[in-house]
Order: C-alpha cells, then sequence, then structure tokens
C-alpha cells in the first residue's frame, strides 16, 4: 500500500503530469495521421526522454503509444484508412456509421469502447501480471502457429462477399507476404532482382493503398460519398446508450483482449480479429456487419486496447518484448535503471505501480482527447469533396513515402490501391489481404521453426497440451465450412437435377 | 608558363576553396541512416550516437531508418550516399557476413570507417530445469549427439547461429552436423527455450537478463575470452573448454567509400570523445551494451579479423556461396 501511495507522489507531480498530456497530444497527431505509426512516435520521443526523470520518461512513451494506436482509429472511420492492422478489422464498420452521417458515434465507440478496454487491461496488469506472463511464456512456436492460423481463419469467416472469395483474399495476402526474404536462409523470393523488393512489402503503404486509394478510385468522381453530419453540441451523443446495449460485446472484447495481449508478438494485431468473428459469430443481426454496425466496433475496440495494455506484460516481467513499441519501451526501462523483470515487481514496487497509473491517465486522457477529434471532425466534411479527396491522396503518398523514405513504398500503395480497386468492384474482401500481409511471415516462421523442433514430425503439432487444443479448435472450424460447403454444393445439385 | 601559373593558381584556390568548404564541416543537418527498425539496438545506440553528436558539432543529426532485407537495404543506402558526409549511418555485424553468404556485395571496404563503438559477445543459455548444470554437461551432450540438442537464438547465418557453430566446431566436431531451430532473434528464442521447445538460447545477456532473475533460465557460458562485467561468475568459454572464439555481434559509425579525409577526421574525433565520455558510457551500461572503440584504421583491421571468423563460421555451416 506504502508502494501505491508513493507512486501516486511520482506520478502526480506537475512534471509528470504535463509531459504526459504532451505525449498525448503528440500520439494523437501522430496516431491520426494516416501512415505515421506509433512505433515512429515512440522512436522519436526517445532522444527526450534521455533528459528525463525515469518515471515521466516511461510515462512520455506509454502516453503518446497508447493515444497514437487508438488514435489510428479517427482516419479510419472518417477517410477509411486503418491505422494499425488491429483496426483494420472494424474498419467498414466504423467507416459504415460516417457514411450514415454518424462520425461522432464512430469516433465516440472506438475512443470509449478503448478506454474501457485499457481501463480493463490495467486491472488485469495490476492483479495478473506475473501469472499471466508465466501462462504467456507456456507458448512455443507450435502454439503460435495454431494461433495465427487460428486468426487467419476468423478474417475468412467475417469476410463480406462469402467464404471462398475471402479464401482467395487470404491467399493473395498470403503470397504478398511471401514477397521478400524467406525466414529460414535469407533466399530472395519473388523480388526479381529488385533490391527494395527484397525487403518485402510492408503492410503500412498496403494498407493505405487497399482501403485509402481504393475508396478514392471508388467514389473519386462523385466525391465522398457520405451523408451530411448530423449538427449535435456532444458528438459523444448515444455512445453511451450504444456501449449499454452492446455491453457484453464490451466485457468479453477486453477481457478476451487481456488474454491474448500477454502472448508477445502476436496479441496486439490479432485479438481484435478474432473478437470481431466472436461478436458476429454470436449476433443476433450477423448481416448488418460490415455496413456501419456498432457491435463488432464496440467488442474488437475494447480488445484492442486491453490487448495493448496486457502486451507490456511479457515485456515487464520477463524482458520479452512483443513488438517494436515495447521494445522501445523496454529500451528506456533500462536506460532509466527501472530493468524488466521480476523484481520490477518486487524490489522497486512503486516504480511499477507508478506505470501502471500513467496508463490509467493514459486511457482516460482518450476520452477528452477523442471528444476534441470528433468535435473536429464534423469540419473534415464541410470541405468541398474534390478538395478533401485531393487531401487524402497527399496523405496517401506522403504515409506511403514515410514508412521507409522511399518512393517504393508510394508505387506499393498505387499498385495494391488499384487491385484492391478490382477486387471490390467483384466482391472480394479486403481485409483478409491485409491480415494475410501481417500475419504471414508468422505462419510461415512459426511453421519452419516447428518442423524443425519436431524434425519433420507433423504430429509434433499436436505434441503439446496448448498445441494439440488450439489445433483441434481450428480443425473443427474448417471440418464445419468445409461441411457446410459440400452441403450448399449438394443443394445446388438437387436443384438443378429436377430441371434437367 | 602563363599557363602553368593559371593552373596552379586555380588548383591553390579550388583547394583552399575545398579546405573552406571542409572547415566548417558539417554546415547544415546531417542524415544518419539507420540500416534497422525503430526500436532495435542498433536504433538505440544509433540515436544516442546521433543526439551526442548533435551536441558536439552543433548541427541536427536526424536519426532515418531504412530496413529490410536483413539490413541489405539500409546498408546499401549508406554506401550509395554522396560522399559528402551528410549522409553517413550505422554499419552493422551483418557486414561481415553478406559477402561469405552471398546475399549482397556489400564489404566494409565499400565505406569511409569512422569508428567502432559497441561489440557484445553472446553466450549460452539452458533452462533452469535442464540437466546440464555446467557448459561441461551441455559440451559431453552435444559430442555425443550434435543433432540432439536444438538450439536457437537468430535465423540461418545470424551471429548466434554462427557462434554456435563455432562452438560446435570447437568442440571438435563438424560444424553442420549442429542442429539450429531458426526463429528472428533473441526474444522468440528465449521464448521457445521458456516453454521447453529447444535446450538451449545462444543470445546476449540484455535480451536474457530478465529470465534469469526471474529464476526460468541459466546462463552456461559467455562466447568469449572475457567474462561479462555485469555477469562475472558466468565463465567465459575460452577458459571453460579451451576454445578460441572470435564471433561477435559489433556496431560503428561509416560512410559512403570517397569521403573527404577531413571530415572523416572531424565525426572520428567527435565519436572517440563521445565514446571515451562518461555519459555515453552511463547510457550503454544502462542498457547493457558493451563498450568498445576503434577508430579510421583499427576499426578496418577489427573488420578484417571478424570477416575471417565469420566467413571460416559461414562455410563449416554449409551457408557459404
Amino acid at each position: 500500500m506504502d508502494a501505491l501511495v508513493l507512486a501516486f507522489g511520482l506520478v502526480f507531480t506537475p512534471d509528470t503530469l504535463i509531459v504526459i498530456v504532451l505525449a498525448s497530444a503528440f500520439g494523437l497527431f501522430v496516431g491520426a495521421m494516416p501512415g505515421l505509426t506509433a512505433t515512429m512516435a515512440a522512436a522519436l520521443l526517445v532522444p527526450f526522454t534521455f533528459y528525463m526523470d525515469p518515471v515521466p520518461a516511461i510515462a512520455a512513451i506509454i502516453s503518446c503509444t497508447a493515444m497514437a494506436i487508438t488514435a489510428g482509429d479517427i482516419p479510419g472511420a472518417l477517410l477509411r484508412i486503418p491505422g494499425t492492422p488491429a483496426s483494420a478489422a472494424y474498419v467498414e464498420d466504423a467507416n459504415g456509421l460516417t457514411r450514415k452521417g454518424k462520425a461522432g458515434l464512430a469516433i465516440g465507440i472506438s475512443i470509449c469502447a478503448a478506454a474501457f478496454g485499457g481501463l480493463f487491461g490495467f486491472a488485469v496488469l495490476m492483479l495478473a501480471a506475473p501469472m499471466l506472463a508465466r501462462f504467456a511464456l507456456n507458448f512455443s512456436s507450435f502454439e503460435y502457429f495454431w494461433l495465427s492460423v487460428l486468426g487467419l481463419s476468423c478474417a475468412v469467416i467475417v469476410s463480406r462477399g462469402g467464404i471462398a472469395k475471402g479464401m482467395l483474399s487470404l491467399l493473395l495476402g498470403l503470397f504478398i507476404a511471401q514477397i521478400g526474404l524467406d525466414p529460414l536462409i535469407g533466399q530472395p523470393r519473388f523480388t526479381f532482382g529488385i533490391g527494395e523488393l527484397a525487403g518485402g512489402i510492408s503492410f503500412i503503404p498496403a494498407m493505405i493503398g487497399m482501403f485509402a486509394l481504393a475508396e478514392i478510385l471508388r467514389n473519386g468522381g462523385r466525391g465522398l460519398q457520405t451523408a451530411p453530419q448530423a449538427e449535435l453540441t456532444n458528438p459523444f451523443a448515444g455512445v453511451g446508450a450504444t456501449l449499454g446495449r452492446y455491453r457484453l460485446n464490451l466485457l468479453r472484447g477486453a477481457a478476451a483482449g487481456s488474454v491474448i495481449g500477454a502472448l508477445p508478438g502476436i496479441g496486439g494485431d490479432l485479438g481484435a480479429w478474432i473478437t470481431y468473428s466472436l461478436a458476429k459469430r454470436s449476433s443476433k443481426t450477423p448481416e448488418k456487419f460490415g455496413t456501419g454496425h456498432p457491435e463488432g466496433l464496440v467488442e474488437a475496440g475494447a480488445t484492442n486496447n486491453a490487448a495493448l495494455s496486457s502486451s507490456w506484460i511479457p515485456a515487464m516481467v520477463f524482458g520479452i518484448p512483443g513488438d517494436a513499441v515495447t521494445a522501445i519501451a523496454v529500451g528506456v526501462l533500462f536506460m532509466k535503471g527501472m530493468e524488466p523483470g521480476p523484481q520490477l515487481l518486487t524490489v522497486n514496487p512503486h516504480n511499477f505501480y507508478a506505470v501502471l497509473l500513467v496508463f490509467v491517465l493514459a486511457n482516460l486522457l482518450l476520452i477528452p482527447f477523442g471528444y476534441a477529434a470528433a468535435k473536429a471532425a464534423r469540419y473534415i466534411f464541410k470541405v468541398p469533396p474534390a478538395y478533401l479527396n485531393a487531401a487524402i491522396l497527399l496523405f496517401c503518398v506522403v504515409g506511403a513515402y514515410a514508412i521507409n523514405n522511399t518512393m517504393f513504398g508510394v508505387l506499393v500503395m498505387i499498385v495494391l490501391g488499384v487491385l484492391a480497386y478490382i477486387l471490390q468492384s467483384r466482391d472480394f474482401a479486403i481485409a483478409p489481404i491485409i491480415l494475410g500481409i501481417v500475419l504471414g511471415p508468422l505462419v510461415e516462421q512459426s511453421f519452419i521453426t516447428s518442423m524443425t523442433i519436431a524434425r519433420g514430425d507433423v504430429l509434433g503439432f499436436f505434441g503439446r497440451p496448448i498445441a494439440a487444443a488450439l489445433g483441434a479448435i481450428t480443425s473443427l472450424i474448417w471440418l464445419a465450412m468445409i461441411t457446410r460447403a459440400i452441403g450448399g454444393f449438394q443443394r445446388v445439385r438437387q436443384r438443378q437435377t429436377p430441371g434437367a | 608558363m602563363k599557363r602553368f601559373v593559371t593552373a596552379t593558381m586555380a588548383a591553390i584556390s579550388l583547394f583552399a576553396a575545398g579546405n573552406l568548404a571542409f572547415a566548417g564541416y558539417p554546415e547544415r543537418p546531417v542524415t544518419v541512416i539507420v540500416p534497422w527498425s525503430a526500436g532495435g539496438g542498433t536504433d538505440a545506440t544509433g540515436r544516442i550516437i546521433a543526439t551526442m553528436l548533435e551536441d558536439k558539432l552543433g548541427q541536427p543529426f536526424n536519426v532515418v531508418n531504412r530496413t529490410g532485407g536483413g539490413g541489405i537495404v539500409g546498408h546499401t543506402a549508406i554506401r550509395d550516399a554522396d560522399p559528402d558526409g551528410y549522409t553517413i549511418g550505422i554499419i552493422t555485424t551483418e557486414l561481415s557476413m553478406y559477402g561469405a553468404v552471398g546475399s549482397a556485395e556489400l564489404a566494409y571496404t565499400d565505406y569511409s570507417l569512422v569508428g567502432l563503438y559497441n561489440a557484445d559477445p553472446s553466450a549460452i543459455f539452458v533452462k533452469a530445469d535442464s540437466d546440464h548444470r555446467t557448459i561441461g554437461d551441455l559440451a559431453a551432450a552435444v559430442k555425443a549427439d550434435p543433432q540432439a540438442t536444438q538450439a536457437s537464438g537468430a535465423n540461418f547465418g545470424g551471429v548466434n547461429h554462427l557462434s554456435w557453430v563455432s562452438m560446435v566446431q570447437g568442440l571438435g566436431l563438424d560444424g553442420s552436423q549442429s542442429n539450429w531451430v531458426p526463429t528472428e532473434g533473441g526474444a522468440p528464442a528465449l521464448q521457445l527455450l521458456a516453454s521447453g521447445a529447444i535446450d538451449v538460447a545462444v543470445v546476449q545477456f540484455p535480451e536474457a537478463q530478465a529470465l534469469m532473475e526471474a529464476g526460468e533460465i541459466r546462463a552456461l557460458a559467455t562466447l568469449g575470452s572475457e567474462p561479462n562485467p555485469k555477469h562475472p561468475d558466468v565463465p567465459p568459454i575460452t577458459e571453460a573448454l579451451g576454445i578460441d572464439f572470435a564471433i561477435a555481434g559489433w556496431r560503428g559509425v561509416g560512410g559512403p567509400a570517397g569521403m573527404p579525409d577531413e571530415v572523416v577526421a572531424t565525426l572520428a574525433e567527435a565519436l572517440d570523445g563521445i565514446v571515451a565520455s562518461q555519459a555515453f558510457r552511463d547510457q550503454m551500461e544502462k542498457l547493457n551494451y558493451g563498450v568498445v572503440w576503434a577508430g579510421g584504421s583499427d576499426f578496418a583491421d577489427y573488420l578484417e579479423n571478424r570477416g575471417r571468423a565469420f566467413g571460416a563460421a559461414i562455410s563449416a555451416a554449409g551457408l557459404g556461396q
């Protein structure tokens, strides 16, 4: 208890609070700019943290990344440019609400569900960090393989346009993920001797092209297809009611996110996809998903930030960072003498609690900052569509360029944007392509690693208890899908036979 | 005669102009290319170096991450930049390996070498409840059946893989018999070790420290001739098994070949001062990175040596061209 009081003293100083607010504002800006990532924001902040005390330094990184990742939902909702692979899971629904004239509601749901998820994740972090970390340590490449296959299967199940087309989209994404150096011996694949292709197709220009550019191509001639935005004094009106209606989704999303997020390297991207498909499966109105229906948005939005909170567990308890952002934060922890490890919880618990308090503050700050963003969003749609489209196009180019500072990113964005436009006009879903690009390397890497460990024995994938359970679930899902497909095929034949 | 005078005057004035131009180096912001992504060790140390160069030389040193292709994209970008001193970069271990592996036509001779600032040997780790109590136990087990011990810590051809191959070779076995599980680096390999899927992880101390303190894993040996100052009780492999070991990850500052000598000298002097400074040592110490310094021709000698050791391990691993 003394530690908690001490932690309050560390966090509630003018310096720390100012740092949190400034870093959050910076994160909001970076996150809301299409193409600029939370990783970039954190890396840019690192030199500033050299000159700060430990707690403000960590606070800067945490509040900036939490804000940047959540703010990535804003361009998703307004312009159909998702900020992260996770927000690509529900971008159709968020943008669908905007088209119905409810941009404020879309942003409000994203932000408030995220804040709830983040706070839920905080509670989990506070109570169960060491336990969850120990649990996550049991996951080897076998379990990762099944988890990523499960995530990919979810993307196919939820995709619009049918499972067969979703599957084809996914395979295209997995193919794009093959481009570059293979993970085993670094052999170039599908690079045609072009150095830039050896680096692979990174998902940010791909995502910008496939969602934003394709959208401009589709509607550019007519301007954005948006209903006039409701003139509300309170852009968050109706958010509370919506969250209340889907409170079970909110809770389930946050709980699932807290568990999945604790798995290093996979949780953040995958969680939202799994819970979005869960929401669709259990919904009374699954047909509304993807058209601007808040149900999946609530659940996946909560998952997203809960996973973000708990992704710090393996980083802080065992020093295993799951992604670039937590890796940067681990670096800053080291530099400030707060070395990650179990002793962070025992030797200097006030430091650990201070970090947790920063989480709470950053998540609470999401609400006023998100409110301001939602309030401002209305003005975007007062811009004549032609100008707005030109500005979006500019953001697409800048965002695609910024990821590696090369024109190659812009080229990727354009090629995949045109491809997505063609695919979409034939009713192919885009989201599975993105998830294929993001998870493809993980599937391949974990498959190769597992096969090496099992020395080529496929049964090795069922040789460990958790892997066997995950494998059984995944196989059952596919079995169900195949059975249904065969059933559908037979029905078609029966219908055809009398006529023939 | 007149023509000779004119030519001489022209040469002198050009030389003077050149000198003037370089006297003021750097006159505008300098780009520092980091060939690895934000958040990694090269990025972290590169940003420390950039910030300190900025303080010393009075111009912004802007870090740009040019990632991809296992560092090839960024290393190529540094090599192909204008050799005017306004684009430099952080060059890393992989430069000692591209040639031998045949993945890219890049060698340290393509660069103007400013200085080496970091080198870290890896270490050998096992799970806490492993049967191998000492490095001797592990060596005996590997000698008995090299295939039975599953080790990980990097992709094929990564520095930790070559360290492992080099150790297996040092035990008098054929390096290609060793059993390596390819992963993307230290963190996933430690995850595999802790989950009980593999027997040995070859990673660096900072990556493994938290798991060591949690009592999940143990260090058996440091892969070098000196003990790690932070872990003096972990025996160096040279002492424990009598194996001579020259493979370690390194990081240094370099620019495209053909940079003006004055510019290289200015940068090397600044970097020497930085590496010697307590502030830099403190920061590196906190991040658990080893500090070493080798400037100019010392750096070239160092890279020559590394190149040979890496080349031997790469061909032993059967990865050579």
